[in-house]
């Protein structure tokens, strides 16, 4: 199985690379862009086939080393 | 003292500590590969130096924490033995929980490299009797990801429990509260962000890290 995980910065966490995208689109001339966000996405395929076990291996993974919880959240995707 | 200095993949301050242990204790400390499962049994005191282990990946710190070597360390410093950590070992030791809160990317995007002014904040820690409160010292820092995090509550906590070390006077990249060092719960851990050991002879021009060295090895001994 395949496992998305995306990694955003948490509501009210200062975004200063987010800042700087709004800035540099807006000098593009895009109007109306606010609240820029910059966060990554990771995928992993993993061995498991059952989908609850693939989805607690990647929570797991999250915990341990993907994600800081002190300024980070997480969202698991799993794919066949 | 039996120091030991811990080194990571792309470590780059790691002689520098060296340098100044050596200059504080008259014996070169220890240098720890990462990836060693444990430091020597006569270990009393421990380094994460400054660098960029692992290219920054993932997070600064990130993969740095999770190295074989740190289970030692951590345990180590549970159980008291004092722990420091500069710029990126600041970086690692939020990262294994040791220290609360994270080092994100500097307010202003900018790598900031310069010498900065910082306000010992308190100086009955082990680390930091060697100074007054309220004293300034100037430290360099070299850093892209220096931007102290923390929430509020746990900002409330660290400075009602004494545990802000260091404050910049001119905040250099965002930090809360100008935080630039805090301690660890059991006051036996320090992370900061300023380099200390650029700062000890006069040929580097100052030598206030000189005598941050000093007063920690006086207070460890």
């Amino acid at each position: 199985m395949k496992a998305k995980i995306i990694i955003t910065l948490k509501n009210g966490v200062l975004d200063p690379q987010g800042k700087a995208i709004e800035g540099a689109l807006k000098g593009l001339g895009f109007d109306g862009v606010s609240d820029v966000r910059q966060g990554k996405e990771i995928e992993l395929k993993l061995d498991e086939t059952d989908e609850a076990a693939a989805r607690a291996k990647a929570e797991e993974m999250c915990k341990k080393l993907l994600a800081n919880p002190v300024m980070e959240n997480y969202a698991i995707e799993i794919m066949a | 003292m039996k120091p030991a200095v811990i080194v990571f993949p792309a470590s780059n301050c790691d002689r520098d500590i060296a340098v100044a242990l050596e200059k504080a204790t008259g014996k070169a400390p220890a240098m720890v590969w990462h990836g060693d499962a444990s430091l020597p049994a006569e270990t009393d005191f421990i380094v994460l130096p400054g660098g960029f282990s692992y290219g920054d990946y993932l997070r600064s710190g990130a993969m740095a924490a999770k190295s074989p070597i740190m289970r030692d360390v951590i345990e180590k410093a549970k159980a008291g033995t004092p722990v420091i950590g500069v710029c990126n070992g600041f970086q690692i030791l939020c990262e294994t929980g040791l220290l609360p809160g994270a080092l994100m990317r500097n307010a202003g995007l900018n790598f900031v490299c310069r010498t900065v002014t910082l306000e010992v904040e308190n100086s009955q820690s082990m680390f930091t009797s060697a100074f007054e409160k309220g004293q300034y010292v100037d430290f360099p820092v070299a850093h892209h990801d220096g931007n102290y995090f923390a929430d509020d509550e746990t900002l409330d906590r660290l400075e009602g429990e004494g545990r802000v070390a260091f404050r910049y006077v001119d905040n250099p990249n965002g930090s809360a509260r100008d935080i630039a060092g805090v301690l660890g719960d059991g006051g036996n851990v320090l992370g900061l962000m300023p380099h200390p050991e650029r700062m000890i002879s006069p040929l580097l021009g100052g030598i206030d890290g000189a005598a941050f060295f000093r007063g920690v090895v006086d207070a460890a001994a």
